[in-house]
Parts: C-alpha cells; sequence; structure tokens
C-alpha cells in the first residue's frame, strides 16, 4: 500500500514548491508576453511566438540540454551568475524551478492569449476615452478581465511543471533529497527492484494533487466567471 | 464650441478626403453604410491615425500631420459612444460611472451626476450590473458614463443601430432631452434618416468619403439634389411647427409658417416647437385648391426647384412661407401639371401618413 519514506516525502515536497515557484515565475511574463502577441503589431512578432512555442515542440531533453549549455557552470549565463552574484541553478533546485517554468511557458501563454481575444478592443479603446492611461487601462479592464484565462494558464502551468520530467532531469539530474521531483523519483524507484511500493505511494500523490488542482480551477473559473458577468 | 477637422485618407479602392466644422448643438454626420463615417468618428477619438489632416477643438489641436501632433486618446478629452454598448462588464452601472470620474477630465462643468443621472433616467440603476440590463438602459449608461468624463464633444457612433425598433423610440427622446439639457456638443453619426431628421440642428451628408452637403438640418432636408443619398423612401422636407391645441376628436392641431397643420394626436406640450419631417412620398400636388377631399393638410407655395431621375419618377420642392416640402411625383405629373420654378402650387399631406416617429421636438 502506500508508504511514505523520506524519500518520497522529500520528492512531494520538492514538487510542489518547484511547480508553485514555476507556476509565479512564468505568469507574469506570460500575461505580458500574451498582450504583446494579441495587441501589439510589432517586427519580429512570429518569432516571438516560434520562440514562446519552443518548449512545447521540442524534445523536453532538448530544452533540459540547451539550459545546461547556457545556464550550466561553463554556460553564458550559468558563468555571469555563478560569477558576479555566486548563484548557481545547475543541478538546483532553482533549477528545476526554472526548467518547469520555462516548460510551462508555452501553455500559460496560449491560455491567457485565448481570453485576452476575448476582450473587446474597443473595450479599452472606450477606457482610454474616458481618459485613462493605457497602463490604468491594462491593470483596471483588460486584467481582471483576462482573470478566467490567467486562472486557466495557471493551473495548467501548475500541473505541467509538476509533471514536467525531460528538461528537469538532464537540467538539474535526480539528485534524491535535492533535486528528485515526484517524476524522477518514480523513474528512480522503477529502475531498483523493491522499490515499487515507492512508485506507487507517488503516483497515487500525482493523481490527487493533479484533481486538485483541476478541480480548483473549475470552481475558481466559475467564480471568476460570475463575478465577471454576473447581474 | 467648435470642431474643425479635415483628413484624407487612402484606403485599398476607396478615398477619404473630408472637411468640415461642427458648432454646439447636434451636428449629424450621416451616410451609408461604408461611406466613411466610423473612421471620421475614430479620427476624431484618437483609434484611428489618417495620413494626412488636422483635427481641433476649440483650437486645442488633437492632430496635425503638418504639426506633427497626434495626441493620444486618452488624452483628447472626446467622449465616445459606440454602436455596442461597451459597458465594462467587471464594474456595476455605479463603478462604470465612477470610472469616468476618476480618469475624465476635472471639473464638471455641465456634467454634474445628478444632473446626468436625470437626463437619462438611470438613477435606479446604479447597482445593477451591465449584464442584468436591457439594451436601451446600457445604453443609456454608456452615454451617461462618456458625458461624466466631462468631454469638450461628444461623439455618438451609431448609438442606436444595434438596437431594435421599440429599443430605438425609447432612447431617442433621452437623447432630444441630452441636447436640451446639457451643453456638451454632439457629433451624432448615423445612417437613418428618421434619427437625424428628429436630433440634428447642423448636418454633413457624406458619400463615398466626401461631403456632398453641410448645413442646417432644415436646409440639407429641403434639398432636393441629396434624396438619392437619403433614399427615395427616406426623403422628406422639414416643417417647423408650435402645438397649438390637442382637439376632441384625437388630433393636433399645429401652427406653421404656412397655416394650420392637423396631426394625429402627439404626446407634445401646447406651446411647444416641433420639427415635423413629412416625406417626400407622402405629399400630392393640385395646381388648384382642392375641394372635398379627406387629406386635411393643404399647404399653398411656389415650385422652387424640379429634379428628375432616372426612372418615372421627379423630387418637386416647394416653398411656402421659409418653410419648404418636397413631393415625389412622376414625371407624368409634372407635365400633366404643367409645373415650372414658380408655379402657384397646393401641396396635400394626409394627416394620418406622419408617424409619431417621425417629429421631433424643435
Amino acid at each position: 500500500m502506500l508508504y511514505f519514506g523520506e524519500q518520497e516525502l522529500a520528492a512531494i515536497l520538492l514538487s510542489l514548491k518547484v511547480a508553485i515557484w514555476a507556476t509565479f515565475l512564468s505568469l507574469p511574463f506570460a500575461v505580458w508576453v500574451a498582450f504583446l502577441l494579441v495587441r501589439r503589431r510589432f517586427w519580429g512578432r512570429e518569432v516571438l511566438n516560434a520562440l514562446v512555442h519552443l518548449p512545447l515542440i521540442l524534445p523536453p531533453v532538448v530544452t533540459g540540454y540547451l539550459l545546461l549549455m547556457f545556464f550550466g557552470r561553463v554556460g553564458f549565463a550559468g558563468q555571469i551568475l555563478n560569477d558576479y552574484f555566486g548563484i548557481t541553478i545547475a543541478f538546483q533546485w532553482t533549477g528545476a524551478v526554472l526548467a518547469a517554468a520555462i516548460m510551462a511557458f508555452p501553455l500559460v501563454v496560449r491560455a491567457v492569449r485565448l481570453s485576452i481575444e476575448q476582450i473587446s478592443p474597443d473595450l479599452e479603446h472606450a477606457a482610454l476615452t474616458l481618459g485613462a492611461r493605457p497602463i490604468t487601462v491594462f491593470f483596471t479592464i483588460a486584467l481582471p478581465m483576462a482573470l478566467p484565462g490567467i486562472v486557466v494558464g495557471a493551473i495548467l502551468g501548475f500541473a505541467k511543471a509538476l509533471g514536467e520530467f525531460g528538461a528537469t532531469i538532464t537540467f538539474v539530474g535526480n539528485i534524491p533529497n535535492q533535486t528528485q521531483t515526484i517524476p524522477s523519483a518514480i523513474y528512480g524507484f522503477l529502475q531498483m527492484p523493491g522499490k515499487d511500493q515507492g512508485a506507487f505511494t507517488l503516483v497515487f500523490v500525482s493523481i490527487v494533487i493533479s484533481v486538485t488542482a483541476l478541480l480548483l480551477s473549475e470552481w475558481l473559473a466559475r467564480r471568476v466567471q460570475k463575478r465577471m458577468h454576473g447581474q | 464650441m467648435t470642431l474643425t477637422v479635415s483628413i484624407r485618407h487612402q484606403f485599398s479602392g476607396f478615398n477619404l478626403d473630408i472637411t468640415f466644422n461642427a458648432g454646439s448643438g447636434v451636428t449629424a454626420l450621416f451616410g451609408r453604410s461604408g461611406a466613411g463615417k466610423s473612421t471620421i468618428a475614430q479620427a476624431i477619438s484618437g483609434a484611428f491615425a489618417p495620413m494626412e489632416g488636422h483635427i481641433a477643438v476649440n483650437g486645442e489641436v488633437l492632430f496635425s500631420t503638418d504639426q506633427r501632433v497626434n495626441r493620444p486618446a486618452h488624452r483628447r478629452g472626446i467622449g465616445y459612444v459606440f454602436q455596442q454598448d461597451l459597458l465594462f462588464p467587471h464594474f456595476s452601472v455605479q463603478g462604470n460611472l465612477e470610472y469616468a470620474q476618476r480618469y475624465g477630465r476635472s471639473g464638471t462643468g455641465a456634467t454634474n451626476l445628478s444632473v446626468v443621472l436625470d437626463i437619462l433616467g438611470i438613477g435606479h440603476l446604479l447597482h445593477r450590473r451591465p449584464a442584468g440590463l436591457s439594451g436601451g438602459e446600457r445604453q443609456r449608461v454608456a452615454i451617461a458614463r462618456a458625458l461624466l468624463s466631462n468631454p469638450s464633444l461628444l461623439v455618438m457612433d451609431e448609438p442606436l443601430s444595434a438596437l431594435d425598433d421599440p429599443r430605438k423610440a425609447e432612447i431617442l427622446p433621452y437623447i432630444e432631452r441630452l441636447r436640451d439639457h446639457s451643453k456638451v456638443p454632439i457629433l451624432y453619426i448615423s445612417h437613418s434618416v428618421s434619427e437625424i431628421a428628429r436630433l440634428a440642428d447642423q448636418v454633413v451628408a457624406i458619400d463615398s468619403g466626401r461631403v456632398i452637403k453641410m448645413g442646417s438640418a432644415t436646409d440639407v432636408f429641403a434639398d432636393p439634389n441629396i434624396v438619392p443619398q437619403l433614399g427615395l423612401q427616406s426623403a422628406g422636407a422639414l416643417l417647423t411647427a408650435t402645438i397649438e391645441k390637442h382637439e376632441d376628436d384625437g388630433l393636433t392641431k399645429l401652427n406653421s409658417a404656412s397655416g394650420p397643420i392637423y396631426l394625429p394626436e402627439l404626446d407634445a406640450e401646447i406651446g411647444q416647437t416641433v420639427r415635423v419631417r413629412v416625406l417626400a412620398q407622402d405629399v400630392m400636388l393640385s395646381t388648384v385648391q382642392p375641394e372635398n377631399i379627406s387629406a386635411l393638410n393643404v399647404i399653398q407655395g411656389r415650385v422652387s426647384a424640379i429634379k428628375f431621375g432616372r426612372g418615372p419618377g421627379a423630387i418637386v420642392s416647394i416653398e411656402s412661407a421659409g418653410n419648404t416640402i418636397l413631393a415625389r411625383v412622376t414625371r407624368r405629373s409634372v407635365q400633366a401639371l404643367n409645373l415650372e420654378i414658380g408655379s402657384s402650387c397646393f401641396a396635400i399631406i394626409k394627416s394620418v401618413s406622419v408617424a409619431p416617429n417621425q417629429i421631433g421636438r424643435g
């Protein structure tokens, strides 16, 4: 049956921590990028769009490898972070956050984008003609109206971050109690004889967390929808 | 207040080249859909920058390609009411109005909250959400919201066209009250002849991107040359008259410079000046004083213009004591009656042909 040993608990806590951090890290950028893609016409828009979708279409291992090349100890950004700030993220839990955030990013952008596309630009123009500055219009009209999509995007991003495996294991490895998330722990347990119980426990926990997140998002989305279009 | 607009823009297969001025009161920008009206509204409000032009309100330059000015929409002080109401769905009616008060230009001018609520009759809706309002109520709230931002000009872009006829009839009186009780000048954009005949002081008629006629509503509607733009069914001159008496048999007697006019009972007070649109197709002509006919209104005048179209019809313009009446008759009748410019002539109008929605408060 279920067995919660030290390694299992560590993996669960780390996964939750990584998924929550990754969600909050990618959300503001995703909202910003989604607005850029829907509302602005600029040179390089298609390039940005492609770049955003890259983690979705590349094999996750390739994303992990690129992260390692860029943020690893000898990578371009990794060296700067290490030399000037004393921060290392490869093979650290923070690296797992970065990998999960990047992998979740396109999903969050897509969900937010869908809800922004529903907002009539005329509504924002109406707010402008009333005298509100563009930044005010963003925070008072566009952002609240995009809230249902932002909620959905956040939950999707959280679920993706929780399940992220390929990029994470490539970038930060599979070190028990340090960088071992639920998926990498399940993978690890399956490699070792007699660890089936641990794997089963983590599978069960994954299902519970994911279903809870889904129900929560449905409930939140309904509430937001009601607030937005209620009478 | 003066609005001066002079803009040129090239669209694919369509050139816009418009110059007009507007003063206080209601200036109607009239034209068929696709004539370029909404583009002009967008250029004034700052949603669209034409290739070339100059737009100023009270001498303040909002847009000018010569002076390289393109003031952003939020600093133009132009109230904008759209075809769709565009209320913020996540705010209550009160929240929507407060938004305008909060971010609008300082000073209240003629747009004090209680006055606006009263003019538009929305005081009882304050705590409701936009989703729970009828189309007409929503549009009234949208107008109130635009007013409360204290604009120097209110642009109304087809504000009634998304509503059904009963809703339109419900809102028109509110817009008339707005015209009469607030000092904010209005640029009213519409393709509806009846709305403009009721509301406009000045009319700027537009066709395929150009101004074809500009002047007082009475002058524009009395011009037989713009009948094709108005549409044969909708053409008709405006007759100014004062309510004299509501009679026992359900008729209202009006006094005009051209003599008394009888119409089906009007919902207006005695002494009030109204503007009656007499459709050209409802007018019959006679060269002799008609006797023993059922029509109650016979107006004597002289033919001032005759315009023949391509078909069998003609538009005859009759001048009578400062009023003009247009009559749509056949070419054959013009010949049979020997009508020429200067001929004396009687215009016959059936009382029941004038529908209440063709009567505006003067």
